[in-house]
């Protein structure tokens, strides 16, 4: 690796001139770079300017003229992002090159945008569709593919009201269902293999060289299966007990969480990232408001910073107790720990309740600050379970299972990633930190509120089952420690610094709103035209791109393993497959 | 217990003293009431709502005083398939084909307003609006997500559905009615049904129009 | 030593066996069944059995829940309903999922819109129940509901009639919300009327 040009600012104009431009649209900023020298910018910025982790890759239709991939890069020792876009012309084939051997994390991510975009990337290992399956027609997100059911571009629709007689939009839709097909169709006569391609990739695996006749199987795990967490599905290429390869397939539940967000208003999708990642509405929330409150240059209510916290907080501290649970149930010890967990669990949903209004689609941050006050008697109740009861139950799942021999023989020593790599494939959250690199968005760039509170980022070295076991409990441990000093500080006041108001209005440009989810770092990327829907909503979602390096987390691992390596990934599908 | 009472059949005098030994009930009382308490649930959850399925399970709302704890991972020992959460088309044909793995008698269970009628995914192209399109439902529980409370009240609903129950009357102990297997849907350009394949190449052989055309 | 830490987790486990019948003992009598009991064991102090015997004992929902959404009517002088609903629309244009139907009509001899609705439809099928309708009615006229045991044998798409509650079940259901909105609502009509007495 070269030295790092310690720069404060980054020209990549100057560095490559002619090649690379500042993005000048209103609203807009960093650097537009031009298709033939994208390999070689986004080399630069890895070796040269220490942007070693790529967040998140993610096409942009500018319909009817161009297509747009979008790439943001952070640095692991903190600060702001750079962000760089290709603009290619919208005529098929679309081609842009690949930097999946750049950054290995980009893999998926290209796929996906192959998949609901249409841009080919060239040079790309295994470009196949990975959320719709293979034969599917069209590319959905385009902004003029239209879905069956599809009314209008934009909500609200005009047939609700004031003439909104009930028509199911089954009656609307002439195969009276959620379905459309080419003209002159024939079922009966197309063929389509959608498995083939995936069997293809793992052909070259399932032949083996040498003496005595032996074979590799493909055993399909999933999309029906009690320890992959939902719909995931992973083919496994097996010798004996031993993975030779291992390829993920998803979309088992991809509910066309971006389609639906482009039509809504800004407003509208704030309940729709509740299902994201649906252990932690809390905190998908937080993402999206910081976007789009960015966009809106808002500042949020003092007190409502606070109860962002706390609700944050306290779900992070219920996703890693239930991790804990779950994991537990995956290796065999059947469901104690899972029944205690959900008790702690359930407590904290309490609060949710009270305070939001549901257990879990909470929908409870607003632009500018959150939905609703605590009711009586709920800052009691948080206090009472920060200060007392889950110390005391955190202790209590130290005992029961650190020391446990049966668990240390399963756990340690299986290394997950190391931290190399980790960073190559753009794993981020409490794996990331496992592996021994110190990045969590609080600290690397803070947002809310996070900068004034004392706490440590958990840290372990070794990056094997055992460490990302044992850095739950550690993160567990810091958020309890941040709840103290937010329900001491938290002061009176408004709780949303602008008036309630369900059109919003949200200036022209492009934004992206990061917070440390617990599962790794949400991201929203949001861009409006100054219109009150979206014309892009991105969602960087930490599961999907964690879930890239899984082949080489178990490659050379039992299939027992490949369970447990999947539990502590810690992947939620609402959010995988979005 | 009250239920125990139920199993007895009124109607038929028992002597006084032998009330406290003897207990007279028809075939379909006792049948149904084995029946209603051990329903067994697949282990089976889609999104958001087998969360809250899961919660149910667990220690606060504890659904094995229902008998229903025995959650199975193998559709060939479940009697129940709580559909918790959205049907994408990518995953119907896997619920078709475990509905069909599992043996009969078999109730399905639509959790939430995806499974009952595609929720506010409704409007994605990915998505199947409501499993009853695919699979005959039993039971419907509003709610996105139903809390725990509310799916032990829609449970509460099936145990009362199997209570109507006749012996003589259920369909996999009628003559000839060898429990038939779904049509797997197939999945091409989009989803098909292959009970429609000749509706939909009727429809496609329209000429579209301009309203619900898309363009890919 | 070798099972020392398998031992160490027993005890976990042997502690909250013990700690179920040390609760039951302690609270002998109000632990179950009871309001007192319930707030017990939906508290920090909770130990033991956790299970809430649902449905002999209900754990209370908080004023804030929200699951379906509902229509409010006061009770006219006349005995009729009086529809709080003024066909604004602004429900079904905040909704999400676009689950709110509404037909306004207009009064056939002066060509105004009358402001009760005539249909109102909500697909509790795709409802999200995210509470953004009665957050924005200005009316207070559709208000959360806290009834979940709506199970049914066919898929639910309320018209009005299934949708018109009360507004003394609202105020049972969310008394505090239903304090403020009529303190506003009073407030509202006595400005109201207060400008009216100025400019006549």
């Amino acid at each position: 690796m070269t030295t790092l040009v310690e720069t404060e600012t980054l020209d990549l104009a100057a560095r490559f001139p002619g090649s690379a431009a500042a993005d000048t649209r209103p609203g807009y900023s960093d650097w537009i770079v031009n298709k033939d020298k994208l390999v070689e910018v986004a080399t630069t910025l890895r070796d040269e300017f220490g942007y070693d982790l790529l967040s998140h890759v993610t096409g942009v239709d500018y319909f009817p003229d161009k297509m747009e991939v979008v790439y943001e890069a952070f640095k692991t020792t903190g600060g702001p992002g750079v962000l760089f876009k290709v603009q290619v012309p919208r005529v098929d084939p679309i081609e842009v090159p690949s930097v999946t051997p750049i950054w290995p994390g980009a893999e998926f991510q290209e796929r996906e945008i192959w998949d609901l975009y249409g841009i080919k990337f060239t040079n790309h290992p295994d470009l196949r569709r990975i959320l719709m399956w293979e034969g599917f027609e069209g590319h959905p997100l385009r902004k003029d593919w239209h879905e069956p059911f599809y009314e209008e571009d934009f909500k609200p629709l005009k047939s609700r009201w004031p003439d909104g007689k009930y028509v199911s939009s089954e009656d609307k839709n002439p195969y009276k269902d959620n379905l459309q097909f080419p003209q002159n169709f024939d079922p009966e006569k197309v063929k389509i293999d959608g498995e083939a391609p995936l069997y293809d990739t793992l052909q070259k695996y399932t032949t083996v060289d040498g003496g005595i006749k032996t074979d590799h199987i493909i055993v399909n795990m999933g999309p029906q299966h009690p320890s992959t967490h939902g719909v995931f599905r992973a083919a496994v290429v097996l010798d004996g007990e031993t993975i030779v390869s291992l390829k993920p397939v998803m979309g088992y539940l991809h509910r066309n969480h971006e389609k639906i967000g482009e039509r809504n208003t800004f407003l509208q999708n704030m309940p729709y990232t509740d299902r994201l990642d649906y252990f932690n509405s809390m905190s998908n929330n937080w993402g999206y408001s910081l976007a789009v409150e960015k966009l809106m240059n808002i500042k949020v209510a003092e007190r409502a910073e606070y109860l962002r916290v706390i609700m944050a907080e306290l779900s992070r501290i219920q996703n890693h107790l239930i991790l804990i649970g779950m994991l537990l149930n995956d290796l065999g010890a059947y469901f104690t720990p899972a029944l205690y967990a959900f008790e702690e669990r359930e407590l904290i949903l309490d609060i949710f309740e009270a305070t939001s209004g549901t257990r879990m689609m909470c929908n409870y941050h607003r632009f500018g600050g959150v939905s609703r006050d605590l009711p009586e008697g709920v800052l009691e109740k948080i206090r009472g379970l920060v200060e007392d009861r889950l110390p005391r139950k955190a202790d209590e799942f130290d005992r029961l299972l650190t020391e446990n021999e049966i668990f240390i023989s399963r756990m340690k020593g299986v290394k997950v990633m190391d931290a190399e790599d980790a960073v190559k494939y753009s794993i981020t959250g409490p794996v990331l930190r496992a592996a021994g690199v110190p990045y969590d968005v609080r600290r690397a760039q803070p947002y809310g509120i996070y900068d004034r509170f004392d706490f440590d980022v958990a840290l372990r070295h070794n990056g094997d089952l055992y460490d990302n076991y044992l850095i739950r409990l550690d993160e567990i441990r810091q958020s309890i420690r941040i709840l103290q000093q937010a329900v001491k500080q938290m002061p009176e006041g408004p709780i949303n610094s602008q008036k309630p108001q369900y059109q919003v209005r949200v200036p022209a440009g492009e934004a992206y709103g990061r917070i440390e989810a617990p599962k790794g770092e949400l991201g929203y990327y949001v861009i409006s035209t100054g219109k009150p829907n979206p014309w892009r909503y991105h969602v960087r979602a930490p599961s999907f791109i964690n879930i890239t390096a899984l082949e080489k987390m178990c490659v050379g691992k039992k299939i027992a393993d490949f369970v447990v390596i999947l539990g502590v990934l810690d992947i939620v599908l609402g959010e995988l497959d979005r | 217990m009250t239920d125990n009472k139920e199993l007895n059949s009124p109607g038929y005098e028992i002597p006084e003293d032998l009330q406290h030994a003897v207990s007279i009930t028809t075939i379909d009382r006792l049948y149904n009431w084995g029946r209603r308490w051990s329903v067994w649930p697949m282990m089976f959850g889609l999104a958001c709502c087998a969360i809250e399925m899961i919660a149910a399970q667990a220690a606060r709302y504890d659904l094995a005083r229902f008998g229903m704890e025995v959650m199975r991972p193998s559709p060939r020992q479940s009697d129940l398939m709580i559909v918790a959460g959205t049907v994408t088309k990518k995953m119907i044909p896997a619920i078709v084909r475990l509905y069909n793995q599992m043996p009969e008698p078999k109730y399905v269970v639509a959790m939430g307003a995806c499974a009952s009628g595609g929720g506010p995914f409704k409007e994605g192209y990915n998505v199947v609006a409501g499993v009853d399109k695919f699979v005959p439902v039993d039971v419907y529980i509003p709610g996105c997500p139903p809390t725990p409370q509310a799916l032990t009240a829609g449970l509460m609903k099936l145990q009362e559905k199997i209570d109507k129950e006749s012996i003589r009357k259920v369909r996999w102990y009628q003559k000839g009615a060898d429990s038939v297997e779904l049509p797997i849907p197939v999945l091409g350009p989009d989803l098909m049904d292959p009970r429609r394949y000749n509706e939909i190449k009727m429809l496609a052989a329209k000429p579209a129009e301009p309203a619900t055309e898309s363009k890919a | 030593m070798y099972g020392k830490g398998i031992i160490k987790g027993l005890g976990v486990t042997l502690k909250r066996f013990a700690d179920t019948y040390l609760d039951d003992i302690q609270w002998w009598g109000r632990r179950y069944y009871k309001a007192e009991g319930i707030a017990h064991r939906s508290s920090k102090d909770t130990r033991g059995v956790f299970t809430v015997q649902y449905p002999e004992e209900k754990l209370p929902v908080p004023e804030e829940f929200r699951y379906v959404p509902f229509l409010v009517y006061d009770d006219g002088t006349d005995g009729g309903k009086e529809v709080r609903c003024t066909s604004c629309g602004i429900c079904a244009k905040v909704c999400p999922p676009q689950c709110i139907w509404i037909v306004r009509s207009n009064d056939p001899q002066t060509g105004r819109p009358i402001p009760e609705p005539t249909e109102f439809f909500i697909d509790a099928d795709i409802c999200m129940n995210c509470g953004f309708c009665a957050e924005y009615c200005p009316f207070d006229a559709i208000i959360m509901d806290h009834d979940y045991e709506i199970a049914s044998y066919q898929r639910n798409v309320f018209n009005m009639q299934q949708l018109l509650k009360p507004a003394s079940y609202y105020k049972s259901i969310r008394p505090l919300n239903y304090q403020r909105n009529d303190e506003e609502r009073r407030a509202k009509e006595a400005a109201k009327a207060a400008k009216a007495g100025a400019a006549s």
